[in-house]
């Protein structure tokens, strides 16, 4: 950074600024912090005073069977969401960056259309098809819902990628004489896979948080944040609601961290080849 | 047919094929469900259309009241939000430095963690017997627990604003960083104090990002129905809930699909204002 632009950038009270991140960044993980602290309190209330200190809650996770079949129906689900938006979502990022065609806008917002439509109305209009074409609601209603809502995610950091790199490998492959899916093929997908890579992490994390479709399109098979939901009104169950939320909590973490942390070295990679 | 048509069309019908099956149809399929006069008969059979849905939803008062004050919570939700995440963002791009990068993620970790379980923790602060409430009762600064926290239009929006920031804050950052130091400098050179060349220079200049960071936050927030759900209670509730008691509860779809197409409307309306403000593939570059 200048020196120009320290001085222009200064306030009076230069201290103010770094103060207001570390307040803002206090508050927002206070809830948080206050959830953890609680999924080891020995009560089944969430008040002060707090009682004994206890690994309890985490231990009775794992005797519960609803409770590990929810966890497990929102894997599967978001495994299978997050697969199949990926593959589409990298198909429209192809579309939109390696050829012209008329309706190259509808496609562009098509594929983003589904960030704006309300979930409330998404989701009740997906009831009403599925109830039409007399599919019962069931875990795979539940992935499909979440395969249109993590598109535009897949799409946006996809083309991002192919953005950002030149032609020139493709162009010479064409001019030797590879077909263009050839090129797709050895070229061009291993040059974006971290971010395909990268995207497929944000559309199985999209999935496995998503609750306002999943409570329409589920049925008795409940997914995680949808079990948790129903849970809320018994009091006994809350902490280990909580003890599980938290554990969700630290994999979800997990999983952004890494995904992120792939996406910049691949982006460092080819920087570095260029 | 030359190879790359062929490619063209592979990657196009499945996306297309699937968007349109899972996401056109059904919405088509309610627009033709809030013609529709009553549930009687089948869902994919053939009614005579009529107006009743929407004639009925005029005539009510209590919808456009709701609607309007769902639109101007979730006004306020993004001006909270966006004034809140300014500063950050700004403090991000000229202030932090080298840990810019670390506080970007420190600020963003919350975002990242389940909605559902932000939105829950709010419940356990506010409620009557909550962790705030508790806290203060215990350490003997209230005697009696504070009434109205939880279950309010204000816990709702302090609910999402709070969901809100992290997100709001990344469009700032962004156009934040775009800005040629070069200005900046000039700026100072000429003489202008530090408030002054933020006014003159740096907010006119990052004003496409603050744009894009009170959409983002707006749009979607006008058809929120679950922070109303589990922080609202019937007091707090928004539009999105109507529409949500009339698929569930009240099962008058119809009607539900009725609201929907308003909501719908609604939304475009915004997109469309939006997209005349904001370029959205610009930004993204």
């Amino acid at each position: 950074m200048t020196i120009g632009l320290q001085s222009v950038a200064a306030l009076r009270r230069p201290r103010v600024l770094p103060i207001y991140f570390g307040v803002l960044v206090f508050l927002l993980y206070l809830p948080l912090a206050v959830l953890l602290l609680f999924s080891f309190n020995a009560g089944t209330s969430l008040s002060f005073p707090m009682q004994n200190l206890t690994l309890h809650w985490y231990q009775r996770l794992f005797d519960s069977p609803e409770v590990l079949r929810a966890a497990r129906n929102s894997m599967v689900v978001a495994l299978s969401s997050g697969t199949a938006a990926t593959l589409l979502g990298t198909a429209v990022a192809l579309l939109l960056t390696r050829f012209r065609f008329r309706g190259e806008s509808f496609l562009f917002a098509l594929a983003m259309l589904p960030l704006v439509v309300p979930v409330v109305v998404l989701a009740v209009a997906l009831l009403v098809l599925f109830l039409a074409i007399g599919i019962d609601r069931s875990l795979l209603t539940v992935a499909i819902g979440h395969t249109v809502v993590a598109l535009p995610f897949v799409v946006l950091i996809v083309t991002a990628r192919l953005a950002g790199f030149d032609r020139d490998l493709e162009d010479a492959a064409m001019d030797l004489g590879a077909h263009y899916p050839k090129v797709i093929a050895m070229i061009i997908l291993p040059l974006i896979a971290p971010a395909v890579i990268s995207a497929w992490m944000v559309a199985f994390t999209v999935s496995l948080d998503e609750f306002a479709l999943a409570l329409f399109l589920a049925g008795n098979d409940a997914t995680f944040p949808v079990y948790l939901f129903s849970q809320l009104r018994f009091a006994s169950r809350l902490p280990v609601m909580i003890a599980l939320a938290v554990l969700l909590m630290v994999a979800t973490l997990a999983l952004v961290l890494l995904a992120e942390w792939i996406r910049r070295r691949g982006h460092r990679n080819v920087t570095d080849t260029r | 047919m030359h190879p790359r048509r062929a490619t063209f069309w592979a990657l196009y019908l499945l996306p297309v094929g699937w968007v349109g099956l899972f996401f056109l149809v059904p919405l088509v399929l309610m627009f033709a469900l809030s013609f529709r006069a009553d549930m009687q008969g089948e869902l994919l059979g053939l009614w005579r259309p009529t107006l009743d849905q929407y004639e009925a939803i005029f005539a009510i008062g209590s919808y456009w009241r709701l609607l309007a004050i769902s639109i101007g919570m979730a006004f306020i939700v993004a001006l909270m939000a966006v004034a809140m995440a300014y500063p950050v963002a700004y403090f991000l791009v000229f202030r932090a430095g080298r840990a810019a990068g670390l506080c970007l993620v420190i600020l963003m970790i919350p975002f990242w963690t389940s909605f559902l379980l932000r939105v829950m923790s709010w419940k356990f602060l506010l409620g009557s017997e909550g962790v705030i409430n508790s806290f203060l009762t215990y350490i003997h600064a209230i005697a009696q627990p504070l009434g109205g926290l939880l279950y309010s239009r204000n816990a709702v929006v302090i609910t999402l604003v709070y969901v809100w920031i992290p997100f709001a804050a990344l469009p700032i950052y962004a156009a934040l960083q775009r800005i040629d130091s070069e200005m900046l400098e000039s700026a100072s050179d000429l003489g202008a104090r530090p408030w002054a060349s933020f006014w003159a220079v740096t907010f006119p200049l990052s004003l496409p990002g603050v744009l894009a960071s009170f959409f983002m936050v707006f749009i979607p927030t006008v058809g929120e129905y679950v922070t109303p759900l589990l922080i609202g209670g019937s007091r707090g509730s928004m539009f999105g809930n109507i529409i949500q008691d009339f698929f569930t509860k009240a099962a008058n779809w119809p009607r539900g699909a009725a609201l929907s197409m308003v909501m719908l409307a609604v939304t475009l309306v915004l997109v469309a204002i939006a997209a005349r403000l904001v370029n959205l593939r610009r930004l993204l570059e």
